[in-house]
């Protein structure tokens, strides 16, 4: 079993809470994982991404082979399909539809949405807005990752019990509302599959 | 013990704390900077009583760990592959002195240049001072070279220079930690005369360095961390260095490779490898991060004997990363892509962030400058240096710490007047202090605006050196007073600060304008934590 994951955004975004969930829950697992990361200049708003990789063999490479990564999990719309040559043919791609707009020529919304739902395996969720109607603005990443979880081959309640923890220490209401908005977007992407 | 999550930055640091570290001093510099940010932030290293310091620069950082060294006690400094120029000298001839405690200076190179200025690859530097270098090709063993590296160091009285790359720097993976040593007691060097570089000792002591190179080598043949996998086929042998090794065995996911493969992760070449793999196979091919250093050391400049391929010859690209694909392609294997990006997509480079202070600073600059012709603005490395990118494109040059107060100087000398060096509060302090004093020196007329952002912010936000201090090194290198302007870098001040720019500009002296705000990034962080107690 491998999963080979592109995690993609914008820098300051807070891409690494979705990786360091899935890792927490990969290592809680007794998997493998090598999770590769961009740090310094291209954080200050630049295109980010981060390589992740589980297997119950050992990993060699930090990097993932192009062409072979078996989903791509961003949390801009745009952002996502910067990273299409990273994706095997059978490869999801699960994105935020919320663009994050910090350059003068972002393209038209409605023609990156299209892109996105020309690919035969796509999640297009609106993030922000379920993390807002749960109330938790912030949270949009655990929607992103829920909407995530039906294609990472690894129990839900891995995932879940990787988010208590983490949040652990931010008390019980954090540790609630982001349970449900993992679970929200769960639910979007098994009705919408 | 179960095996912890780590970058491998922060595996050196943890190997460090538990290989019996005394102190750590360092620069920050991407893609080193987490080395030191773990050992700062361990409770560990504290109750340790870890001495965890950051340095000007990487000069005086590699100096203060050869002192701890010199003092019997095992000490690491940090820097990035820029960093060990500024640290060239203390670290050449740290080489000549030896170390007394261990000693390890980590260099993280950074190919592709992902956060640099260039890809200079930090083995050369290692070979130039003839010590050993340990070259890690993943996480665990970068881990495990620090203890193996201080047993170097401490055995053959010798600094042990840890090159890694970006990749491995911010990659996590599972490392299991061995059992925690004590630090050593700390004893003075057995010949108190072995630091004295008086050139009568000098030349006794570059003698003992020579004649430890064939111990050296003997260590490298002995390593584990370099290993040879004999196979079948011999039309060609494979030579891996450091986290390369990882990208071929991706390339052969039943991990059996036909070809010979030598692993290489420590230097001197061990040399009874490299003749074996050169007497039984037809081609060598050369797998190295950076550049070709082994392959050009293999390499017979006329190609007469044995064919060597790697970057030199086109099977693998002059420059950038490495990657799986691209080792692939150099094993003759199909190359493996997804779909082409959309064109729709467009580029989205860094930029200085919403509310930052230097925003206001190049905006009050560009209008000041209005009646200039353009070209006369040097500047620096950190954040600011975004502002070369539209919508402000404010500065001419970039080189390397500190070079926009003399570049600045130089330009003048030669007739633009004014020019202008913009240079942040932290890259000041570490290299802009001795530049400014040449310019005061030649009464040259330039505009020396230090953007005082009060913290060392491209690298996350270390404190800065500078805090609290310019405008009295300004002063005690003899700026005029009336010649240091101190600014408020906001939008409703902008007239203002034009205006002072203008007459400084005007002045046919040095003079030192500082924009003082703090940086949006560290004063959010202080309002949370602030907010959260």
């Amino acid at each position: 079993m491998k999963i080979d994951i592109v995690i993609a955004g914008v820098g300051g975004q807070g891409i690494v809470s979705i990786a360091t969930t899935i890792g927490f829950a990969a290592i809680e697992s007794g998997l493998f994982l090598k999770q590769s990361e961009v740090h310094g200049m291209s954080q200050r708003g630049g295109d980010v991404s981060s390589n992740l990789r589980l297997s119950d063999k050992e990993i060699f490479s930090d990097l993932i082979p192009k062409g072979t990564a078996d989903m791509i999990i961003s949390v801009e719309p745009m952002e996502s399909l910067r990273y299409l040559p990273m994706l095997s043919p059978k490869g999801w791609l699960i994105t935020n539809t919320k663009p994050f707009v910090n350059i003068p020529n972002y393209p038209e919304i409605e023609k990156l949405i299209a892109e996105i739902k020309k690919l035969p395996r796509n999640i297009a969720i609106d993030a922000d807005k379920i993390a807002e109607d749960l109330g938790s603005p912030k949270s949009a990443n655990m929607v992103i990752l829920g909407a995530a979880s039906p294609f990472i081959n690894m129990p839900f309640e891995k995932l879940e019990n990787a988010v208590k923890s983490i949040f652990a220490r931010k008390g019980e209401d954090v540790i609630e509302v982001n349970m449900k908005c993992i679970r929200a977007g769960r639910e979007f992407s098994q009705k919408n599959i | 013990m179960q095996k912890q999550l780590l970058m491998g930055d922060e595996a050196i640091a943890q190997g460090a704390i538990d290989a019996g570290l005394s102190g750590i001093y360092a620069y920050p510099g991407t893609p080193s900077t987490e080395i030191s940010e773990y050992i700062h932030a361990s409770k560990e290293a504290k109750e340790k009583g870890i001495k965890a310091c950051w340095a000007v620069n990487e000069k005086t950082a590699v100096e203060e760990a050869l002192g701890m060294s010199y003092a019997g006690k095992r000490t690491m400094a940090c820097m990035k592959h820029v960093g060990l120029n500024v640290a060239a000298d203390p670290f050449i001839n740290s080489s000549i002195t030896g170390a007394n405690g261990g000693f390890i200076v980590v260099s993280a190179d950074d190919p592709s240049m992902h956060s640099s200025q260039n890809e200079q690859d930090s083995r050369f530097f290692g070979k130039f001072a003839m010590i050993p270098i340990l070259e890690p090709t993943d996480q665990q063993e970068a881990y495990d070279m620090v203890h193996y590296g201080y047993d170097l160091s401490e055995k053959y009285n010798i600094p042990v220079l840890l090159r890694i790359t970006t990749r491995l720097a911010h990659s996590r993976a599972g490392v299991k930690r061995k059992a925690s040593r004590d630090q050593n007691e700390g004893s003075l060097p057995k010949n108190l005369r072995q630091f004295v570089l008086l050139p009568a000792i000098a030349r006794k002591q570059y003698k003992y360095l020579l004649n430890k190179q064939a111990g050296f080598e003997t260590e490298s043949e002995n390593s584990e961390f370099n290993k040879y996998f004999d196979a079948k086929d011999k039309s060609l042998g494979i030579i891996a260095c450091g986290i390369t090794f990882n990208y071929l065995m991706e390339n052969f996911p039943d991990r059996e490779v036909p070809y010979p493969v030598l692993k290489l992760s420590q230097y001197p070449l061990p040399k009874k490898y490299i003749k074996k793999i050169f007497s039984e196979c037809k081609e060598i091919l050369v797998l190295e991060d950076g550049y070709p250093m082994v392959e050009e050391m293999l390499k017979d400049f006329l190609e007469k004997s044995i064919k060597v391929k790697g970057r030199l010859d086109g099977t693998l690209p002059r420059d950038g990363e490495l990657n799986p694909n691209i080792v692939a392609i150099s094993l003759g294997k199909p190359d493996t892509k997804g779909q082409d990006i959309p064109s729709i997509v467009v580029g989205r480079p860094p930029s200085l962030c919403a509310g930052c202070s230097h925003i206001d600073s190049f905006l009050a600059l560009n209008s000041a400058l209005e009646e200039y012709s353009k070209g006369r603005v040097f500047s620096d490395i950190g954040c600011y240096t975004l502002s070369a990118l539209p919508p402000y494109e404010s500065i001419n040059s970039c080189v390397d710490m500190g070079a926009s107060i003399t570049m600045a100087k130089g330009a003048a000398d030669s007739g633009i007047i004014p020019t202008i060096g913009v240079i942040g509060d932290s890259t000041f302090t570490h290299s802009g202090m001795t530049g400014l004093l040449d310019c005061v020196i030649a009464k040259s007329p330039v505009t020396i605006f230090i953007l005082d952002n009060s913290t060392t912010a491209m690298t996350g936000g270390q404190p800065s050196a500078a805090f609290g201090r310019i405008e009295k090194i300004v002063k005690g290198l003899g700026v005029e007073e009336n010649h240091i302007k101190i600014l408020k870098p906001l939008k409703k001040y902008h007239e203002e600060n034009v205006n002072i720019i203008k007459e400084e500009l005007a002045y046919n002296g040095v003079s030192v304008i500082i924009p003082q705000r703090e940086c949006i990034q560290t004063l959010n962080k202080r309002m949370r934590e602030k907010f959260k107690k």
